[in-house]
């Protein structure tokens, strides 16, 4: 494909959107899924059939609009109303949305009550879940079809890359520094600097990799990504690939994120039809290609070099660094491993432009975050928030509190990586440094919200025991003393536990921060660390009687 | 019940033999695939059972001891075949604080064995597992790769009428169908 032929694609797959009088799209991602989506789309597309009204309304898929609890959701966007999102819907109401609804809509344009008798699942897009999000990476979510590389394009899809080819490897680094943009996997190290690095190292070969083995627990932004929107993932690899001269690029996901997997492959197909990705791309002269590899239920598989351990089809054990993987990494190759919301970032920064960019955020931490949103909290879902927001107001105003007469206790950022932050702490705004003060960490994005009857003790010891579980067991510090907090924790949990014992527990914990080899061991004191902190009397409570009277 | 154990053992043992020859020609060419061709030999078995495992070994030249380094590691890895029902309860995080524990508990107890068990009429497989990624539709369970969301954490029983009714079955290609 030529470079205009992108700029053909797009306007007449938008032409052909135009030319509908009706698009209803449903969320087509894991969580709606499992609540019926694909029973919906194909009771719309025969309802839709049956009236003739096929050359008037289009129906396809799109990634997670957010509100998973409340699916199947479908959005419907006409040219005479503003878009209608309905939520929890069934084949028999998807039948009704078409006789009610559409069919009027399609025929005659604007209608007097276009939600008629669905009006009670209908939810309001002018409200605080959805007026506070700014959405970068899913912005294309509820808009374009994920199986669509057409859809893609009319979304400005490979525009990046194109501007990519037009520009020095040293030119992007330059443009990546300037947006700010910081690694979303957790660390927050910039971007821009981290591919300098692998660009000043010269090699034959040279690999960029996706991260995409989200092993944190309770959350799912880069499965809501990958799934939702694979090109720009791609997209945002081949502009990586650019700026360090990389010559293979590497996907490693979740085994247990099939759809994502899916997804992906037909993204990488699709894109090596249209010669986006292959030999001579987009008649640059360039050529680079894609690889896949399957993550096989390993926490510890998140950390770089166990992460490349992993590709090589060993163990996934991390090793000492240096040397780091920009010199040394798979196959003993320069290497680059990236996270996949960083990477769904890199397109549009490069499209619109850094000063774009760093206008979102705080000054040390630029654009935005995406948050998978779970436990007691009325809204559960997926959102994308700018940087500098605070913690009550993702909690409070986006998530609408517990939903039920509990009262908030508390947030957990970073998985079992990061902390607990309290209730009165809320008014903290979320940026790398903010969290990092208070104990925790941003980790890749799941916020979990625990409300006064759970107990933080318990959760610590949760935490814990999955990384112990997860442990690879290479070292000592994090192979033994995970195992030895956690039965310190255990007795603390059972009611045996003394003051000695929380001693204890925070001289193993300073020993794991210290002495662990990755992440993983340094890391797993945090849950419990900062629930000591912040809820020190929940674990006094705890205590043996008599001991605790003593103190 | 004898008979249909006999008819499943032969087809395990038998028919994938050449499969696994094909499966290793494919894998052997590319670096590192070890794990890859593992992932597609328990897609089709269900577990990696030993007699399968040595004979990929010898296919591709890589030693046993290397096979099940990387087996015993990963948990995603089965050893021994996990039933007609692989019931995986979600104990990620945010199906924990919605009670998953409970959940779990309840089905041990209905089907009389713990987590990681097989009844032994081979019927059903008790897993928990760490994170299936539908935490809005907390908490969880999947059958087969069918979730069951927002469940009823009092009520394991429900959960298994329900999983008797649909009858799911093994569907991890479900989007396949999309193309």
């Amino acid at each position: 494909m030529k470079p205009e032929e992108l700029e053909v694609k797009a306007a007449a797959e938008l032409a052909k959107q135009q030319a509908m009088e009706v698009r209803l799209v449903c969320c087509s991602s894991t969580g709606c899924q499992s609540s019926g989506a694909a029973d919906i789309v194909a009771r719309i597309k025969a309802d839709i059939a049956e009236r003739g009204l096929d050359g008037k309304v289009q129906v396809g898929g799109t990634g997670c609009m957010g509100l998973c609890s409340k699916g199947p959701l479908v959005r419907m966007t006409c040219k005479a109303h503003e878009d209608i999102l309905f939520s929890e819907m069934t084949p028999d109401l998807a039948t009704r949305l078409v006789e009610d609804v559409v069919a009027p809509i399609a025929s005659g344009g604007k209608v007097d009550d276009p939600v008629g008798p669905l009006g009670a699942h209908v939810v309001d897009l002018h409200a605080a879940f959805f007026a506070m999000q700014e959405r970068v990476v899913l912005s294309n979510n509820g808009h374009a079809d994920p199986e669509k590389l057409a859809d893609y394009l009319v979304h400005g899809g490979y525009q990046g890359l194109r501007k990519a080819l037009t520009m020095s490897a040293e030119e992007i680094c330059k443009e990546m520094l300037a947006s700010g943009l910081r690694g979303r996997g957790g660390a927050g190290y910039p971007t821009g600097l981290k591919w300098d690095f692998a660009r000043r190292v010269e090699s034959d070969v040279k690999y960029v990799i996706c991260n995409g083995d989200e092993g944190d627990p309770g959350a799912f932004m880069d499965r809501s990504v990958l799934e939702g929107d694979p090109h720009a993932v791609i997209e945002g690899m081949m502009i990586a690939a650019r700026a360090m001269n990389a010559t293979n690029g590497v996907f490693y996901i979740r085994a247990e994120y099939p759809l994502a997997v899916d997804r992906i492959e037909k993204a990488i197909r699709q894109a090596r039809q249209a010669g986006l990705v292959g030999r001579n791309i987009l008649n640059s002269g360039w050529s680079f290609d894609f690889d896949v590899r399957l993550g096989a239920g390993a926490f510890v598989c998140g950390e770089e070099t166990a992460l490349i351990a992993s590709v090589e089809g060993k163990r996934g054990t991390p090793r000492p660094r240096p040397p780091f993987p920009s010199v040394k990494g798979l196959w003993d190759k320069p290497s680059c491993v990236n996270n996949v919301e960083t990477l769904a970032n890199v397109p549009r920064i490069l499209l619109k432009g850094a000063d774009w960019f760093a206008a979102k955020g705080t000054e040390k931490s630029k654009g935005t975050k995406v948050f998978a949103l779970t436990g007691k909290i009325a809204h559960n879902g997926l959102v994308e928030v700018p940087m500098g927001i605070t913690i009550r107001e993702i909690v409070e105003t986006i998530g609408g509190g517990t939903g039920t007469d509990r009262k908030v206790k508390g947030v957990q950022t970073g998985g079992p990586s990061g902390g607990m932050i309290p209730e009165s702490q809320f008014d903290t705004p979320i940026s790398y440094e903010h969290l990092q003060q208070l104990g925790s960490m941003m980790g890749s994005g799941g916020l979990i919200v625990i409300d006064d009857q759970d107990s933080v003790v318990e959760l610590a010891r949760f935490y814990l025991d999955f990384c112990v579980d997860e442990s690879c067991g290479k070292c000592a510090p994090c192979r033994i003393g995970g195992t030895q907090m956690l039965h310190l924790l255990d007795k603390i949990v059972a009611g045996d536990g003394t003051e000695e014992d929380i001693a204890n527990i925070r001289m193993i914990a300073q020993a794991m921060q210290r002495g662990s080899l990755c992440a993983l061991g340094q890391t797993a004191p945090n849950p419990v660390l900062s629930a000591l902190k912040h809820f020190t009397s929940e674990f006094t409570e705890r205590l043996k009687k008599p001991v605790a009277a003593e103190a | 019940m004898s008979d249909e154990t006999a008819v499943d053992e032969i087809e395990v043992e038998e028919a994938p033999e050449d499969e696994i020859i094909v499966l290793a020609q494919k894998w052997k060419k590319k670096k590192g695939s070890l794990i890859m061709a593992l992932h597609e030999l328990q897609g089709r078995l269900g577990y990696v059972p030993r007699e399968s495992a040595m004979k990929l070994g010898r296919e591709m030249g890589v030693p046993l001891a290397n096979i099940y380094e990387v087996l015993t590691f990963y948990n995603y890895f089965k050893l021994e075949s996990p039933g007609k029902y692989i019931i995986s309860v979600c104990t990620g995080t945010a199906c924990h604080i919605k009670g998953s524990p409970k959940l779990l508990h309840g089905v041990e107890a209905e089907l009389g064995i713990k987590e990681g068990e097989s009844t032994p009429d081979g019927e059903y497989h008790l897993q928990g597992v760490r994170c299936l990624g539908c935490c809005g539709l907390a908490p969880l369970a999947s059958v087969n790769g069918k979730v069951y969301g927002k469940q009823d954490v009092t009520d394991a029983h429900g959960l298994l009428e329900h999983v008797k009714h649909d009858q799911p079955m093994h569907v991890a290609a479900e989007s396949a169908d999309a193309e």
